[in-house]
């Protein structure tokens, strides 16, 4: 097999996979199926995996069921995948000193030194990262809790093929197809997957693995099988550029339609792979000599998030919803290059009342005034 | 090298002043030995904490040229401030900054300097004035329009008096609501522009709630100041002040790293927006 | 309270099943620490029954539901610099509170000889009689919550009020969404979190022990709860529950009520 083109790796053969990324000393993190739905979380081996499982999603509901045959891949992403793994729900940022007189003393903690393999990251979740990246590694002093997570992690991703019906990635031109940022890449077909590398540490892996090359029709088949994941999804962002629009009309009345809706409740934020927000407290000790400084997963749909004496900035559902979506889908651009949205359709099915914002947003580029 | 804004240092207070019944200002010198003098700019705000309670950011009020020391004014108002309230020379704080851009004082040298505040929102430039007073012979003339919603919210009265006894520099007071032995005017701040005096070398920086800050800006420029010599201190939550947590999330950019200090042209179109 | 002397803490039980005193003894060892800053004066199901005076912290269980109840809660306030209302009953009514929703003699449909039982109309919330300077909610209260309040108190800090709702530490703690992939109806979307959202991690939907939480957006849940399937007085019963008195809830669950449906 030349270097640096594909390889085949028969499903049987999985198991060598993850023996070489423990070899490599890296602990295998990626989807199994947990209380009825798909999460990642830490693999002992291919049996792990989901086998023959669908999932069917649609805005306020997913449900996973038994699929015809063996594939580890035949569904959708669940609530979470990468986020969590990088930009924790909750950290403890330092601990503080007291002592009776004397200057307070702060030691700075650093999160537990994993070496993580994340197997089966779709495309979508690719472009948050790097989105994420942007954000957390910028400046002179990054994240530091972010950036250790991030240096020692190794991306395996998978090629979407059974796009939900809440997906829109190629409507944001971020899948279904793994196009770049991750180690390995894998094409999923009935018989096993196509390997390709994308990084030095990805290549030496593959040739670790030492895979015959792909039969033929193979790489025709994978290609078809993406194009049509791509063809098959049904929502989609409003073509062209809308940004102008949708943060020019702050009054615009469909905020207050969806603010009927909208329960305010953080969901869409806390599955959404770009959302960065935390928030930071103290958690005093009772001796009162130790406290530590805790930052936990905010949401600009708290009252916290705004909160200005005596009151929040943000104090309703309609421009809390307001906030979300313009920043989302607006002022990214002019803040990180890009949209903020990937198309993953995580705040369709994870939002409890259904709330579907490709839905919504034509009628919010409605010109209010009829012109 | 720059102190890690990811960590805060010791410091102590050494000063506490009572400037009014709900206001007080703390005088902090960081811990010795700490390892670099404390080096900020009139404008830019600390990161403060107390002890077991927590963070909040607070501006900084005392001139850069007291490398040992820097003073922070604060109104009790949450349970942060509360705390604060109780501590007493001796006692320590953490501290995390100077964070923000701060007003542009050099690029101002030789103007006339309008300082106008309403609310609490004097902290901000409160800085400007000690800055200018310290530099005398680099700016033309100070006049300070400050407004409270009541007699007894003003605190710094004498520092005010003494501008008017000073060789071009004035402050008039006023207060939404008069009293017995109220000297200023009453009614808002936006009454007093009409009579302050403009030049063509004229700087203004404003601080203030929102409302405030909009009338203001409209009389001004009425009264033919450019946009571009309106300067405002913008004000939203802050929690890392580092552009991670997201809560100072003002359209594209944080307050806490593109501001708190803008020319009114870049923020005119975000002003007066309920809820951005 | 930075004065010598060990802060003085009470545990004061009104109308209630002594719930949330038990999670408060559930602490256990941390329990120890704690009597280790504090002196406990006051603590019924801990033991001590000293004379409720002179307390800095005094943490209140239970409704007000009789003219006894109404004289201690009264007693306490004077005695007290802090007063915390832990658990439903002392915050919001209580399971008891139902009874302010009965038109009929509840009472003789229950006891006997209800000429014996002397207790007042309506079950009410501390806050109905004195000023409360925190309230812990939950059925019961969560122990760790009543530990960090003193915590930081001992700090010389009011404690920070919970605001977020439930969903959000669900999320937090990464727990599948049992309505969006269960189909359970949770009032985790309404409801204030301090629970660690504990229902939801044991596969059941939030029934809104911790009561409203800011800006409760109970007209769109409640829509949700008929989408899923509830009927309208089942939809009135998950409001009309552990805080049934609590506004937010009283509202929404009228809204669904058979007499109230048709106004």
């Amino acid at each position: 097999m030349p270097e640096g083109s594909q390889g085949f790796l028969k499903r049987e053969r999985l198991q060598d996979l993850f023996d070489l990324l423990v070899r490599f000393g890296f602990e295998p993190v990626g989807p199994r199926v947990q209380d009825g739905i798909i999460v990642y979380a830490p693999l002992s081996g291919p049996e792990d995996l989901p086998w023959g499982v669908r999932d069917l999603q649609d805005p306020g509901s997913y449900r996973i069921e038994p699929d015809l045959g063996e594939r580890n891949f035949s569904w959708a992403n669940g609530p979470q995948a990468l986020k969590p793994f990088l930009f924790a729900p909750r950290d403890t940022l330092w601990e503080s000193r007291r002592d009776i007189s004397g200057p307070l003393s702060f030691s700075p903690l650093s999160p537990p030194n994993r070496r993580l393999a994340v197997i089966g990251v779709r495309s979508c979740d690719l472009a948050a990262l790097s989105l994420q990246d942007r954000h957390f590694l910028k400046g002179p002093f990054p994240d530091p809790f972010y950036k250790a997570r991030r240096q020692d992690l190794l991306l395996i991703a998978v090629d979407c093929s059974h796009p939900a019906r809440t997906c829109f990635c190629a409507s944001t031109g971020d899948g279904p197809e793994a196009r770049s940022g991750f180690d390995l890449a894998l094409g999923e077909l009935d018989e096993g997957f196509l390997v390709r590398p994308g990084s030095d540490l990805g290549r030496t892996l593959l040739r670790e693995l030492s895979l015959a090359p792909p039969a033929p029709g193979m790489e025709e088949r994978l290609t078809a099988q993406t194009d049509h994941a791509a063809s098959v999804q049904e929502r989609h962002l409003p073509p062209g550029e809308f940004r102008h629009d949708l943060v020019s009309r702050p009054d615009h009345p469909h905020w207050a339609q969806i603010a009927a809706r909208c329960l305010s409740c953080g969901n869409c934020t806390a599955v959404c792979p770009t959302c960065f927000c935390f928030s930071e407290r103290e958690e005093p000790a009772l001796d009162g000599h130790h406290s530590l400084h805790v930052r936990e997963w905010d949401s600009c749909f708290t009252a916290g998030h705004s909160y200005l004496h005596p009151a929040p900035l943000r104090e309703d559902t309609r421009v809390r919803y307001r906030q979300w979506l313009t920043h989302k889908l607006g002022t990214w651009h002019d803040q990180y290059g890009r949209s903020g949205c990937v198309g993953c359709g995580r705040c369709l099915t994870w939002c409890p009342v259904g709330i579907d914002f490709t839905d919504d947003l034509p009628r919010l580029l409605e010109d209010p005034d009829g012109g | 090298m720059e102190a890690d804004p990811h960590l805060p240092r010791s410091a102590v207070i050494r000063e506490r002043i009572q400037e009014s019944p709900t206001v007080f200002t703390l005088r902090v010198q960081m811990e010795e030995g700490s390892p670099r003098p404390f080096r900020f700019s009139p404008g830019q705000f600390n990161m403060i904490g107390v002890f077991g309670v927590g963070e909040i950011p607070l501006s900084i009020v005392s001139d850069p040229l007291d490398v040992d020391f820097f003073d922070h004014t604060v109104r009790v108002l949450g349970r942060v401030t509360q705390a604060m309230s109780r501590l007493v020379p001796g006692d320590r704080l953490s501290v995390r900054g100077p964070f923000g851009n701060g007003w542009p004082m050099d690029e101002k040298r030789g103007r006339d300097i309008v300082l106008i505040s309403g609310g609490l929102g004097c902290a901000p430039l409160v800085s400007v004035v000690n800055y200018v007073l310290r530099r005398r012979g680099d700016f033309g003339t100070l006049t300070v329009l400050h407004g409270v919603k009541n007699p007894g919210d003003l605190f710094w009265k004498d520092r005010f008096d003494r501008l008017n006894e000073g060789e071009g520099t004035r402050a008039f007071l006023t207060s939404d609501t008069g009293g017995p032995g109220w000297e200023g005017s009453v009614g808002p701040v936006t009454d007093l522009i009409p009579h302050l005096p403009l030049t063509p070398r004229t700087s203004a920086k404003i601080c203030g709630p929102e409302p405030m800050m909009i009338a203001t800006i409209k009389m001004l420029v009425e009264r033919g100041i450019p946009e571009d010599e309106l300067w405002i201190s913008m004000e939203r939550n802050m929690q890392c002040a580092t552009g991670f947590c997201g809560h100072c999330q003002l359209g594209e950019l944080f307050i806490c790293q593109s501001g708190p200090v803008f020319r009114y042209s870049d923020m005119k179109t975000r002003l007066g927006i309920r809820g951005l | 309270m930075t004065t010598s002397r060990k802060p003085r803490i009470a545990v004061v039980k009104l109308a209630s099943c002594d719930g949330c005193q038990l999670a408060f003894l559930g602490l256990g060892e941390k329990l120890l620490e704690l009597a280790s800053q504090v002196e406990i004066v006051h603590f019924a199901e801990a033991g001590p029954l000293g004379a409720l005076t002179d307390l800095d912290i005094t943490f209140i269980e239970g409704s007000v539901s009789t003219r006894e109840d109404q004289d201690t809660v009264h007693s306490v306030r004077r005695q007290s610099r802090f007063l915390v209302t832990i658990g439903a009953c002392a915050t919001s009514g209580g399971i008891q509170a139902l009874r302010n929703l009965s038109a009929g003699n509840l009472l003789s449909s229950v006891y006997p000889s209800p000429e014996y039982v002397d207790f007042l109309a309506h079950s009410t919330p501390v806050s109905s009689e004195v000023g409360v300077d925190l309230e812990l909610w939950g059925c019961p209260v969560n122990g760790t919550q009543i530990l960090t309040a003193i915590a930081s108190l001992l700090f010389g800090a009011a404690p920070a009020a919970e605001r977020d709702k439930v969903c959000l530490e669900c999320k937090r703690r990464q727990i599948p969404c049992v309505m969006v992939a269960k189909g359970i109806p949770c009032l985790g979307p309404v409801t204030l979190t301090g629970c660690g959202a504990l229902c939801p991690s044991f596969d059941r939907g939030c029934y809104g022990c911790y009561g409203p939480s800011e800006n409760p957006e109970t007209p769109s849940l409640a829509r949700r709860f008929a989408g899923l399937g509830l009927l309208p007085d089942d939809i009135a019963r998950r409001f009309l529950f552990v805080n049934s008195q609590a506004p937010a809830f009283l509202a929404e669950g009228r809204r669904w009520t058979k007499e109230d449906r048709h106004e």
